[in-house]
């Protein structure tokens, strides 16, 4: 393939959010005719990056071309007219219009004002009959497949001439034959010269379409290449990184522990979430989840949780078979969960710190047995001390403290419930360097006091230094379970996710 | 200084002081307060006293928002309870039998927290909008008065129940003491018991509060039957006060008169916080523009272009969107904490 | 998260075909079975005069429940249609009866409703207020307004007017309709062809869908947002002026709790509250409904007026469980937060 000039090229692109540099100087180029894949774990800046070359963000440094000229998006809908589409694993179309309907949208043929349907049905089939995609364009959207909608959605854009398409984790939600159906797409549309910008996290994938990718890791560029020429194991390890220098070495790794199984889940399993798995967890135990991002790790701590209902499977908890049906059953056994996405699943931001730390408690108390005040400034003192948090002043809104002092308001609240089993989903992402150690000083303290913590992170020397046992998960499988000891290394860990089998 | 300038309740009671400052310009004597044969006389007064069914309603209508919800059946409610409650004082051989009153009352009220926790089952259990879920009683439940006084106005003759919210008790007016009461209960529930934080908790954050267990089903029907038991109690007071229950005009528009005393008194409509003191200065700021209106001698009809100004610019004062269009000043205020978690998720919801 | 998409996944894959036509049939089906049950039940039920007088007796009712459906297919919600119809009586009465000409009057009445439902929807779409808020204001408004022009009623006596509400349009031997019934099917007529064939039209639908996808699809969302509700309210305004043929009066208690008829309508008539999916058909089949509850009761005799409520309070609930088993999308939400 000769290279020619890059349809869109990206120079020094910096995006700065309170608090966190999201871009750093980041260059990035799309040539005509390649499906190219951009790669990063949480925080990356994979998304940073998209949203600043749709015009949802404007960018604060840097510039960006498209086809050799300087442009500025003040809109997704600005970029979508230059010819920069996208079509998100959200679809959006409106699923209530027929799949004529969504393709023309706005744009529909019309003679005297009035709308020609016949002629539109009529575009939108062959359209829909050049991309090999068969569908019936009367059918409601609501009525197609996920992998249908995407495509429609893929048509739209193409048919708004295109030139740069972007693809942003169209698969995570599609089955194997969907997958091949929308690789057909995409391949055609690549035939025809449009560039595709492909995010996914399924590593096969990546490996079956992309031509390229180009790697990000903590919104700094790691590099480009051919993927051809960048073995798999290679590839995660860029994405990975080691972090090492930036952290103060814990002085010990937890105590082995000796404890009975305290939870013990049997062919677990939820549809579309993740596949069967199997897995144990002692008391005292430091049991840590690796995988890259989409991989099944969250789903699989909200089932051991209750958030979510298990679709098939067992679970024991002290021996005993239970279904944890909700949250509050989980509860009761003592399991506690703090949730990736502070935002939308843990914080209620209009409360203040205090009731935010306490919420958790008076829920399992129940409304008619409040926690007297005098327990509940002598509590909330006692953790906002020995979580450090900042400020110090238990009558703030929860909403004006910074991301690691909402974590750590987040874990005490499940902390005053002294569980005996703690989910942390990514409790350090996010956060600034000081308050990750603070945290991950803790579970080392938790554990060695006897409580279970299963640790989901995207950092894989940070589940090294905590966990006795590092559960692998892939591509919505748990792959591995891998005692930690002298010879387990983030080298093997990384080799485990990307090949997908313990070696 | 800054703090009381920011306060929440500044607004609503500086509102309430500038109506009753007007009043005393038109009528030196506005605040004096007599004591005639035992009891309370004034202005100031009669304000609480016919605020008071309002009052009720906004204490019931603010939880109810507070979960994120609405109740528009209230006015029915209303209706219902004091059409209930004279029908059975109608059907007692001795009208003035305090026993039988209680009974009528009793009755009356039951029916409300069954209506209620239907309004509360659409909304928790069955998952329609609550402004949907509590049209259908808006509309059937003023059927439903009606049919139970037969379309006619039931006049009864009942001293005990007069006394309800027409009578004087230890020199006030007895339906201020039945406010007096419900507010001081709600907000001991809600405020010393957990109550209100569980609410507060179920309104700002409804996944949060689930994954925290928090039962917010139950706690949401509660909410509504509790409602609904205010607007019955308000039913009761202004049926009692005319000794009559008029299945078609009780409580007409009481419902929206009740939301805008909420959202005077600085409780959001998206749920979340909510201040039962503020809805209280809420109810009185509108049952003050009511009498102001009568006493300054603009014509009464007037009312409602009041209440239009009002809510609109109540809700222009709450509305983000506006703020930011109309005063560019806080764009120098510190942004929005950092997105720091959410900078790598999807744009689903971007702009 | 994924699990929702998931969820969203698995919904779509039901055959949905027939889906949005079930509210809509089970409304036809229930007037068919109402008026067989009348015609069994009742001398002189099933001729056309009934189903004629139906429509002579709703036509400002068609006429109103036509704007909500464009309100209401957006996703949005009009609580001020009743006090702008109470408001255009008013205005109509006052001008007329001071002199005015009917016809510019009726033209600056519709002008009118239409600025006052610009205005409204201006609000809505710029400083993001629910529209149930904003609505509620202009419900105030309109009303005020109505008493500060006048308290009592006001009687038109103008003769063009009064032959508009009079005279009786033959069809047919023994058949009539009045002329406002033939301005509301002219509205109606309108209306669906704009729906069906205008971008306009499509938009509604398409924003009543999710409006942040349109917004992405380039579609003008905010005019579109806007237009609804000029649209209602310049139906408001033409079914206050319809009603004013009707009653040959203007007075500010006319018309009270229409918005909730109206919306009862629109939404009997199968059009989904949370936006997006309905037809102005089904709210013809609403009206008639509602109507022709009225016409039995009317038969029935001992039956009360009351139970005229009761009764389309029943059908809104079973039509709103309705909507809930077929539709995916039901509405945890609360209302509608922008």
């Amino acid at each position: 393939m000769a290279a020619p000039e890059p349809i869109l090229r990206m120079r020094g692109i910096g995006k700065q959010f309170p608090g966190v540099r999201a871009l750093d100087g980041v260059d990035f180029r799309l040539l005509p005719g390649e499906v190219h894949a951009l790669m990063g774990e949480n925080g990356a800046g994979k998304s940073t990056l998209i949203k600043v070359l749709t015009g949802v963000y404007e960018i604060d440094a840097g510039q960006i071309e498209l086809a050799g000229r300087p442009v500025a998006f003040s809109s997704p809908l600005a970029a979508q007219q230059a010819g920069i589409s996208t079509v998100y694993q959200e679809v959006n179309l409106c699923t209530n219009l027929t799949v004529a309907e969504n393709i023309f949208a706005g744009r529909e043929p019309r003679r005297m004002g009035r709308i020609l349907w016949r002629e539109m049905r009529r575009r939108a089939a062959e359209l829909l009959a050049r991309l090999e995609i068969d569908v019936d364009v009367t059918a409601p959207l609501s009525s197609c497949s996920l992998a249908v909608q995407q495509m429609v959605a893929i048509a739209r854009a193409v048919d708004i001439d295109a030139r740069v398409l972007i693809l942003d984790e169209p698969t995570s939600s599609l089955d194997a034959g969907e997958v091949a159906q929308l690789f057909r797409v995409m391949r055609r549309l690549k035939d025809q010269g449009i560039a595709i910008l492909f995010v996914s996290h399924f590593l096969d994938q990546v490996y079956e379409i992309a031509d390229r990718m180009t790697v990000l890791r903590n919104g700094r560029l790691v590099g480009e290449y051919r993927t051809a020429e960048l073995p798999q194991v290679e590839l995660v390890a860029k994405m990975i990184g080691r972090e090492l220098a930036e952290l103060k070495a814990l002085e010990d790794r937890p105590p082995e522990p000796d404890g009975a199984p305290l939870i013990e889940a049997r062919e677990l399993s939820r549809t579309g979430a993740i596949q069967p798995f199997s897995l144990t967890i002692h008391r005292g135990e430091v049991l840590g989840l690796a995988g890259l991002l989409g991989s099944g790790r969250t789903e699989l701590a909200r089932l051991l949780f209750g958030a979510d209902h298990a679709t098939s499977g067992t679970l024991r908890v002290d021996g005993k078979e239970t279904a944890l049906r909700t949250p509050r059953a989980a509860m009761g056994h003592g399991i506690a969960f703090c949730s990736e996405n502070r935002r939308a699943e843990g914080l209620v931001p209009g409360l203040t710190v205090r009731e935010n730390l306490l919420l958790a408690l008076q829920a399992t108390r129940g409304w008619a047995r409040p926690l007297p005040r005098a327990r509940q400034e002598e509590l909330v003192e006692k953790y906002i001390n020995a979580l450090n948090i900042r400020p110090a002043d238990p009558e703030q809104l929860v909403r004006n403290l910074s991301g690691g002092n909402q974590q750590k308001v987040l874990l005490a609240r499940w902390l005053i419930l002294e569980p005996r089993l703690l989910i942390l989903d990514e409790p350090t992402r996010g956060i600034d360097v000081g308050a990750k150690t603070e945290i991950q000083r803790l579970v080392a303290e938790l554990s060695g006091g006897g409580m279970a913590v299963l640790f989901v992170s995207a950092e894989l020397e940070e589940v090294l230094r905590l966990s006795h046992r590092v559960g692998v998960l892939r591509d919505r499988r748990l792959v591995a379970e891998l005692e930690n000891g002298e010879q387990l290394t983030t080298d093997r860990l990384m080799e485990t996710i990307a090949s997908g089998a313990a070696s | 200084m800054r703090e009381l300038l920011r306060h929440r309740l500044l607004w609503p009671v500086v509102v309430l002081v500038l109506l009753l400052l007007l009043n005393v310009i038109y009528n030196n004597g506005f605040l004096s307060i007599q004591v005639k044969d035992g009891h309370l006389y004034g202005n100031l007064i009669d304000i609480l006293r016919f605020g008071a069914p309002l009052i009720l309603v906004a204490i019931g209508m603010t939880l109810v928002i507070a979960t994120g919800g609405i109740d528009l059946s209230v006015g029915s409610v209303v209706a219902i309870a004091g059409a209930m409650a004279c029908l059975r004082i109608s059907d007692l051989g001795d009208q003035g039998a305090v026993g039988g009153v209680l009974g009528a009352i009793g009755v009356a009220l039951v029916l409300c927290l069954v209506l209620g926790a239907a309004n509360g089952v659409l909304v928790a259990a069955i998952g329609v909008q609550p402004i949907v879920a509590t049209l259908i009683l808006m509309v059937a439940g003023r059927g439903l008065a009606q049919l139970i006084t037969d379309g006619q106005i039931i006049t009864v003759n009942s001293p005990p129940y007069k006394l309800f919210g027409g009578g004087y008790w230890l020199t006030l007016p007895f339906g201020i003491i039945v406010v007096a009461v419900v507010v001081v209960l709600t907000a001991l529930l809600t405020r010393r018991l957990a109550l209100g934080l569980l609410i507060e908790s179920v309104g700002g954050n409804a996944e949060a509060s689930r994954l925290v267990g928090i039962r917010s089903r139950g706690l949401t029907i509660m909410v509504y039957t509790f409602c609904a038991l205010c607007a019955g109690i308000a039913g009761l007071i202004i049926s009692s006060n005319v000794s009559s229950a008029d299945g078609n005009n009780a409580g007409l528009w009481i419902e929206l008169d009740a939301i805008l005393a909420v959202v005077i008194g600085g409780t959001s409509l998206m749920g979340g916080r909510f201040s039962l003191t503020g809805t209280v200065l809420g109810a009185l700021v509108i049952q003050t523009l009511t009498t102001t209106i009568y006493s300054i001698g603009v014509p009464p009809e007037t009312t409602l272009l009041f209440k239009a100004l009002v809510v609109t610019l109540v809700c222009l004062a709450q509305s983000p969107a506006f703020r930011a269009k109309v005063f560019h000043r806080r764009r120098r205020r510190p942004p929005a904490p950092a997105p720091s978690d959410e900078i790598d998720e999807k744009v689903s919801v971007a702009t | 998260m994924t699990t929702a998409g998931l969820r969203r996944g698995l919904l779509r894959g039901r055959r949905p075909l027939p889906r949005r036509y079930v509210p809509v049939l089970v409304t036809t089906g229930l007037l068919i079975a109402m008026f067989a049950a009348g015609g069994v039940r009742y001398e002189n039920f099933a001729t056309g005069q009934i189903v004629l007088n139906v429509f002579v007796d709703n036509a400002y009712l068609l006429v109103v429940a036509i704007g909500m459906t464009f309100v209401i297919l957006t996703g949005g919600i009009d609580l001020s249609v009743g006090s702008v119809i109470a408001l255009s009586t008013m205005v109509s009465a006052t001008l007329i009866s001071d002199g005015w000409a009917p016809l510019p009057v009726i033209g600056l009445v519709l002008l009118m409703g239409a600025l006052l439902g610009l205005g409204m929807g201006a609000i809505i779409q710029y400083f993001e207020i629910q529209p149930f808020i904003v609505t509620l204001a202009g419900m105030f408004l309109a009303r005020g307004l109505c008493y500060v022009i006048n308290t009592e009623s006001v009687k038109i006596t103008d003769p063009l007017i009064v032959a508009l509400g009079e005279t009786h349009v033959p069809l047919g031997p023994e058949l009539w309709v009045s002329p406002s019934v033939i301005i509301a099917l002219v509205v109606l007529l309108a209306a669906i062809y704009v729906l069906q064939y205008t971008r306009f039209g499509r938009g509604v639908y398409a924003v009543g869908g999710s409006e942040q996808s349109a917004l992405l699809m380039g579609l003008p969302v905010a005019r579109t947002k806007m237009a609804v509700y000029t649209i209602s309210g310049f139906c408001s305004a033409l079914g206050g002026v319809l009603f004013a043929f009707y009653t040959l009066s203007g007075w500010s208690l006319h018309a009270l709790g229409t918005e909730l008829d109206a919306i009862a309508a629109v939404v009997i008539g199968g059009t989904l509250l949370t936006g997006g999916y309905g037809y102005l058909f089904g709210t013809v089949l609403g009206v008639l409904v509602l109507g022709l509850i009225q016409t039995i009761l009317n038969f029935e005799g001992t039956l009360s007026a009351w139970w005229t409520k009761i009764v389309i309070g029943l059908l809104l609930f079973a039509f709103i469980l309705l909507q809930r088993l077929i539709g995916a999308r039901g509405g945890q939400a609360p209302p509608t937060p922008s």
